[in-house]
C-alpha cells in the first residue's frame, strides 16, 4: 500500500482518537467513546503493518501477543481500588515505550535532520523521566515505598541532572553518530525521574500521576516528529493536553501550585500553629448513636452523603447505596458531594461509588453541591476530614487556608461517621466536629452504616 | 525545516482540540479519562512495529522495537479494556 494511504487512514484514525475523547463528555455516550479510540488503535496498527519498510513479522507477532496478554492480564484483575496505581505504571510504560522507540530509529536513521535528533533527545528525556517517575509514584502508591527521601540542595541537584541532560541532547544534535550521548541522557534522565518524584508524599501522588500522565502523551508525541508520524503527533499531544488539564483541576482542588508539589515541602508536615484539638473540641464534641440519627432521617427531606476515602478503604460504599436506597424508599432525596480529591487520583470516588451501583446523576461535584447545602436536612460525611474543614474558609495563614471545600457544616445537620478525632492529610483539626449543628458518630464506616440501616429498617 | 513546521503545526492545532474537548468532560469521567487517554498514548506502537519489523535478520534496533512493542500493547490493550470496565459500571438508575 502506498505510503499516501497509509497516511489516510492515520488520518481517519487521529479522527477516531478525537472523537473517542468527546465521547467522554458524557456518561451515557463514553463506552462508545472509549470503542472508537480502540478502533482508531487498531486501524492505525493495521495501516502501519502494510508499509512497506516492515519486512519481518515474526517480533511483531510475538510482541503482540505477549503485550496482549499481559495488559489483559492488568485490566481483567486490577481492584476499583487500586486504579492509581494501574494509571501509574501504564503512564510508565508508554513512556520507556517512547524512549526505546526513538533509540531504535536513532540506530536506523541515515543522515538524520535537525528535527530528527532534537525530538530524539525530547522523547528519550520525557520518556525516561515519566518511566522511572512514573515507577517511583507506583511503588509510594503501593505503599512499598513509604519514607520521603529529602535532603538539602536537592532542588539544585535536580536542576544539574537537567542541565547535563540538555548538555547531552545538545551533544546528540551537534554530532547525530554520537549514540553513545543518548542512551547516558536517557541514564542521567532516570536518575532524574526517580529524584523528582521520592520527595513528593502519598497525598500529593494524583498531581503527580496526572503530570506524568500528560509527560506519557508529550513523550508519544516527540517520538511522532522523531518518525514524522502525524497520528503519533495527534494522539501525543491530546493526552498531553488532557493531563495537563487534570494537573491543573487537582493542584486547585488541593490549593497548591504544581511547582509546590514537585519542589515545596512534603505537604505531609503538621501544622505546627493554630488552634490544638483540645482547644477546638473540649466539651464540644456530641457524639451521637445509629437510633438517633435514624430519627433525624425520620424528619428529613433530603440527605447529601460526603464520601471521603476512608469510606472506600472500609469498603462501605455497598453499605452506603443500601442506606441511600431505603431513605428514597421513604421519599427522602439523597444525593452524594464528591470532592475533586476524594479518592486518590481525579474522579477516583465516582468511580468506586459507580462500582457499587449507585446512579451516576446522583453523584455530584462540588460547585453545584454546594449551592445546595442550605436546603439540606442532613449532611452525613463518611470519611472524610480535610475536604470539609471550615477553617479552609475563615482561617487565612493554615495548611489548608484557600482550599476549596464542601459546606457541609450549612446544612441542618451534620452526621459525621469517622473513627476517632484523628487530623486527616493536613495534620490540623477539624472545627466541624464540634460545631453546634454536628454529631460525631464513632465507628468505621462500614459498621457504622451497617447500624444506621438497621435502625433505619426499625424506624 | 519545513517538514518540521507543518509537523509543529499539527502539534499546535491538535493541542488545542485537546484543551477544547477535555474541558468539557465532567469531574465524574475524570479517571476513565486518565486510563482511556493513557491507552491512546500507547499510539507509540506504531512506531514499535516499524522499528521490530524493520529487517529479516534482528539487529539491535529490532530488540528494542520489541521491547517497546510490548510495553506499548500492554499501555494500549489494558488501557482500553481497563476504561471499558470502568465505564460499563456508570449507569443510571431511575
Amino acid at each position: 500500500m502506498s505510503m499516501t494511504l497509509i497516511n489516510f487512514a492515520y488520518l481517519v484514525a487521529s479522527v477516531l482518537f478525537i472523537l473517542g475523547l468527546k465521547g467522554l463528555t458524557h456518561p451515557r455516550t463514553a463506552v462508545r467513546g472509549n470503542t472508537l479510540g480502540a478502533l482508531a488503535m487498531l486501524l492505525a496498527v493495521l495501516a502501519t503493518l502494510l508499509d512497506q519498510r516492515i519486512l519481518s513479522f515474526e517480533y511483531i507477532l510475538i510482541g503482540v501477543v505477549v503485550g496482549s496478554l499481559i495488559g489483559v492480564a492488568f485490566a481483567a484483575k486490577i481492584p476499583m481500588t487500586s486504579m492509581p496505581e494501574l494509571v501509574a505504571i501504564f503512564n510508565g510504560f508508554g513512556g520507556v515505550a517512547s524512549v526505546l522507540v526513538a533509540g531504535a530509529a536513532l540506530i536506523e536513521v541515515q543522515g538524520p535532520s535537525h528535527q530528527f535528533t532534537v525530538s530524539t533527545a525530547a522523547s528519550g528525556l520525557i520518556g525516561a523521566v515519566t518511566f522511572w517517575g512514573s515507577l517511583v509514584a507506583f511503588f509510594k502508591l503501593m505503599e512499598v515505598l513509604k519514607r520521603l527521601i529529602q535532603f538539602p540542595g536537592q532542588q539544585f541537584f535536580n536542576g544539574l541532572l537537567t542541565l547535563v541532560c540538555i548538555g547531552l541532547g545538545s551533544w546528540l544534535v551537534l554530532e547525530p553518530g554520537q549514540m553513545d550521548a543518548f542512551w547516558i541522557m536517557v541514564c542521567v534522565a532516570s536518575l532524574l525521574g526517580v529524584m523528582l518524584v521520592v520527595p513528593i508524599g502519598g497525598a500529593d501522588m494524583p498531581v503527580v500521576i496526572a503530570f506524568l500522565n500528560s509527560c506519557s502523551g508529550l513523550a508519544a508525541a516527540a517520538t511522532g516528529f522523531v518518525l514524522d508520524n502525524n497520528v503519533l503527533i495527534i494522539a501525543g499531544s491530546l493526552v498531553g493536553a488532557s493531563g495537563l488539564i487534570l494537573t491543573q483541576i487537582m493542584c486547585k482542588a488541593m490549593n497548591r501550585s504544581l511547582g509546590n508539589v514537585f519542589f515545596g515541602d512534603s505537604g505531609a508536615t503538621p501544622a505546627a500553629s493554630g488552634a490544638s484539638d483540645d482547644e477546638v473540641y473540649a466539651g464540644k464534641i456530641k457524639s451521637t448513636s445509629a437510633d438517633e440519627v435514624a430519627m433525624l432521617f425520620d424528619t428529613a427531606r433530603r440527605v447529601v452523603i460526603v464520601p471521603g476515602y476512608g469510606m472506600a478503604v472500609a469498603q462501605a460504599q455497598h453499605a452506603v447505596r443500601d442506606l441511600a436506597d431505603l431513605l428514597e424508599q421513604r421519599g427522602i432525596e439523597v444525593e452524594y458531594g464528591i470532592h475533586p480529591v476524594a479518592g486518590r487520583m481525579p474522579g477516583h470516588m465516582n468511580v468506586l461509588l459507580a462500582e457499587a451501583e449507585i446512579s451516576y446523576d446522583k453523584l455530584v461535584e462540588m460547585d453545584r453541591i454546594n449551592a445546595t447545602f442550605q436546603q439540606t436536612d442532613v449532611a452525613l460525611v463518611i470519611g472524610a476530614n480535610d475536604v470539609v474543614n471550615p477553617l479552609a474558609r475563615e482561617d487565612n495563614s493554615g495548611p489548608i487556608a484557600g482550599m476549596p471545600i464542601l459546606d457541609v457544616d450549612k446544612s441542618r445537620t451534620v452526621v459525621v461517621i469517622k473513627r476517632s478525632l484523628s487530623p486527616g492529610f493536613a495534620g490540623i483539626p477539624n472545627p466541624l466536629f464540634a460545631a453546634d449543628n454536628s454529631l460525631m458518630f464513632f465507628g468505621s464506616a462500614k459498621e457504622a452504616v451497617l447500624d444506621l440501616v438497621t435502625a433505619v429498617k426499625e424506624s | 525545516m519545513e517538514v518540521f513546521v507543518a509537523a509543529l503545526t499539527v502539534f499546535v492545532l491538535a493541542v488545542f482540540i485537546g484543551f477544547e474537548i477535555i474541558t468539557k468532560i465532567p469531574p465524574t469521567l475524570h479517571t476513565p479519562l486518565m486510563s482511556g487517554s493513557n491507552a491512546i498514548s500507547g499510539v507509540t506502537l506504531v512506531g514499535a512495529l516499524l522499528s521490530a519489523g524493520s529487517s529479516e535478520d534482528p539487529t539491535l534496533a529490532t530488540y528494542l522495537g520489541l521491547a517497546a512493542l510490548v510495553f506499548a500493547t500492554i499501555n494500549a490493550v489494558g488501557g482500553f479494556m481497563v476504561t471499558h470496565r470502568m465505564l460499563s459500571m456508570f449507569k443510571r438508575r431511575d
